[in-house]
């Protein structure tokens, strides 16, 4: 099937993995709120999927005529647990492991380093069948990071998990990162990336609309605000006059007239500044808070869409953290 | 904590210095492995290939076979358990379709394929993982044959012939299961395979009734049907009644060199197709 028009990815060191820029065209039939070109991305990096134009490239492999280099470095876990549901969980990872080109001794042995790792001990000797959705993700990471992975790719590891098996999920992925692996992970929920990435790529309609640090594209959608409570009977006009240089924008009251809303670039450091100038102002403030932009905020604002149908995902997403 | 990917597998863990054929060797043991795991540990899978065989016996020998009058003279016993062997090991076809749709459905291909293994080993392991399913439903029969007095009337050379050209033929046979598993979507739909291609198959041949009782535009389909001429070779080489050996089609006259032509023929068509299916469909 012809996918992609132009991918270009370049991951030099293992500390960098940005997609460069991708423009991504979605296979038909899958334009569905989700099918935005997520999975089809990893799908060619992972070397399943031939792009049908530009080039990919993973540790500088390319993917479509360095096949063989790219598989060797990587390792893939996908939306749903790829096990044999009758194996144990220790067979999996052993033939996992041979598959990998590790010899049966060398595999056997590192099956039962990442079965302590990811506390499936007990349950090496079950088979998959019986284990409950956290263990078989569990095992599932354990399975793509067996053959000592460079890069690692993640298509949306928590997806349909409950709120302890996605926060345990969210933990080994920090811990990875912390060890120097390169992971790319996909995910419909932005409160995740925000949480788990360094860098953020954007994909929508199979295209990236934006990409740099959760911060970068935060800042990117007008920062932060400053919301100040006014004591009963300000000046409001004063107040205005007072913050409007501090402000990115214009600064807004609200209708009963004793908050306002100052956008600013970033707050730290200007809180200071403008609850000074209104005071200078004689104006009193009961309160001061900062309120940042979220990644919901960036994807609405890139899209013109608002990602409220799957507002319970986030809230349950939030909770877990 | 320990840590995971930093620490680089050392050079003898890892096996990239060896060749590719060893490579392809440990791959396809690997995953054979894995098959017959599951054998082991859910023996009621063997069902269809064990409870299925010996049914169609004891039905074709004391319900239908009362019915059946073989051309010349014969015991219609000795002369099913020739055609029966044949079924048995076509009716696996099915089985390593399901079995591969499974595999491709639960996304564990993606994972084989994002792996540096060998891109044949997935489908070579399960084709030889269900040679040995037919080794077992091979002996079924013929266990179950000798309980309602089939007989060999020739000597060692040629039974280890039959049997050897009956799983010559039914290996290659898998690999039509194979492509079966590439092209259908869904288990059941494997599944109903065995009913809509797999038993009109068997049937329409002399595997259960000689063909010389069918009307005269189905005989020669039946003549030519590989599974006639399995069933002409294996009862040539058993000693049993061939009543087919009177019919002038090619086939029913060398039967043997039939079989083998099939088997050959099926194995050039099906094992490339079937992999050129695997890597079309594992590439979206």
């Amino acid at each position: 099937m012809k996918v992609l028009r132009t991918l270009t990815r370049q991951s030099e060191t293992r500390h960098r993995t940005p997609v460069h820029a991708a423009r991504l065209r979605s296979p038909p039939g899958s334009e569905n709120a989700y099918g935005a070109g997520k999975t089809t991305a990893v799908r060619v990096f992972a070397t399943l999927l031939r792009p049908d134009g530009g080039r990919a490239r993973v540790l500088g492999h390319d993917v479509a005529t360095e096949a063989g280099q790219v598989r060797r470095r990587i390792g893939l876990t996908g939306q749903y647990a790829a096990l044999d549901e009758y194996l144990t969980g220790r067979a999996n990872l052993v033939m996992i492991g041979q598959l990998s080109r590790l010899t049966a001794s060398a595999a056997r042995r590192r099956a039962d380093e990442m079965l302590e790792r990811f506390s499936l001990t007990e349950a090496a000797t079950r088979a998959v069948k019986t284990y409950s959705g956290g263990m078989r993700r569990r095992l599932d990471l354990a399975a793509s990071l067996i053959g000592y992975p460079s890069v690692l790719f993640l298509d949306e590891p928590t997806t349909g998990l409950d709120p302890n098996a996605r926060a345990m999920t969210w933990d080994i992925v920090r811990e990875l990162a912390a060890e120097g692996t390169t992971l790319l992970l996909t995910t419909q929920y932005l409160e995740e990336a925000d949480q788990l990435a360094r860098r953020v790529a954007v994909i929508d309609g199979g295209a990236v609309i934006a990409e740099g640090t959760p911060d970068q594209l935060k800042a990117s959608v007008g920062g932060e605000h400053l919301n100040l409570v006014l004591a009963a009977g300000s000046d409001l006009a004063a107040a205005i006059t007072a913050v409007q240089p501090y402000a990115t924008g214009r600064v807004q009251p609200d209708p009963a007239g004793l908050r306002l809303s100052v956008p600013v670039a970033a707050a730290r450091g200007l809180t200071t500044r403008v609850v000074r100038a209104l005071d200078l102002a004689g104006v009193q403030v009961n309160d001061v808070t900062t309120q940042r932009a979220s990644l919901d905020d960036v994807f609405g604002s890139l899209t013109g869409r608002t990602r409220s149908p799957h507002a319970e995902d986030d809230t349950e997403a939030r909770n877990a953290a | 904590m320990s840590i995971i990917t930093m620490e680089l597998a050392s050079d003898q863990d890892v096996t990239y210095g060896r060749s590719p054929f060893a490579h392809f060797v440990t791959d396809v043991w690997v995953l054979t492995r894995r098959s017959i795991a599951r054998i082991r540990r859910e023996p009621e899978t063997l069902a269809d290939v064990t409870f299925m065989p010996v049914i169609f016996i004891l039905m074709f020998a004391y319900v239908f076979g009362g019915a059946i009058r073989l051309p010349g003279s014969g015991n219609y016993h000795e002369y099913l358990i020739g055609g029966m062997l044949g079924m048995g090991l076509a009716q696996t076809a099915p089985g390593v379709a399901v079995a591969l749709v499974t595999d491709m459905s639960t996304g564990l291909v993606d994972r084989f394929r994002s792996l540096p293994m060998s891109r044949w080993a997935m489908l070579t392991a399960r084709t030889i993982a269900e040679l040995l399913t037919q080794i077992i439903s091979a002996t079924v029969v013929v266990c179950v044959g000798l309980a309602i007095g089939w007989r060999v009337h020739t000597n060692a050379p040629d039974v280890i012939a039959a049997l050897a050209l009956a799983l010559l033929f039914g290996y290659a046979f898998t690999w039509a299961g194979v492509c079966l598993g590439m092209v259908l979507r869904s288990p059941e739909a494997a599944q109903q395979s065995g009913f809509i291609i797999f038993l009109p198959l068997t049937f329409i041949s002399s595997a259960f009734v000689p063909t010389q009782g069918m009307p005269g535009w189905l005989q020669p389909v039946a003549e030519w049907n590989p599974m006639s001429a399995l069933a002409a070779s294996s009862r040539t080489l058993f000693g049993n009644p061939n009543p087919a050996a009177s019919l002038h089609a090619w086939p029913m006259q060398h039967p043997e060199l039939a079989v083998a032509c099939w088997a050959a023929a099926m194995l050039a068509v099906f094992a490339p197709l079937a992999v050129s299916l695997y890597r079309r469909k594992a590439l979206g």
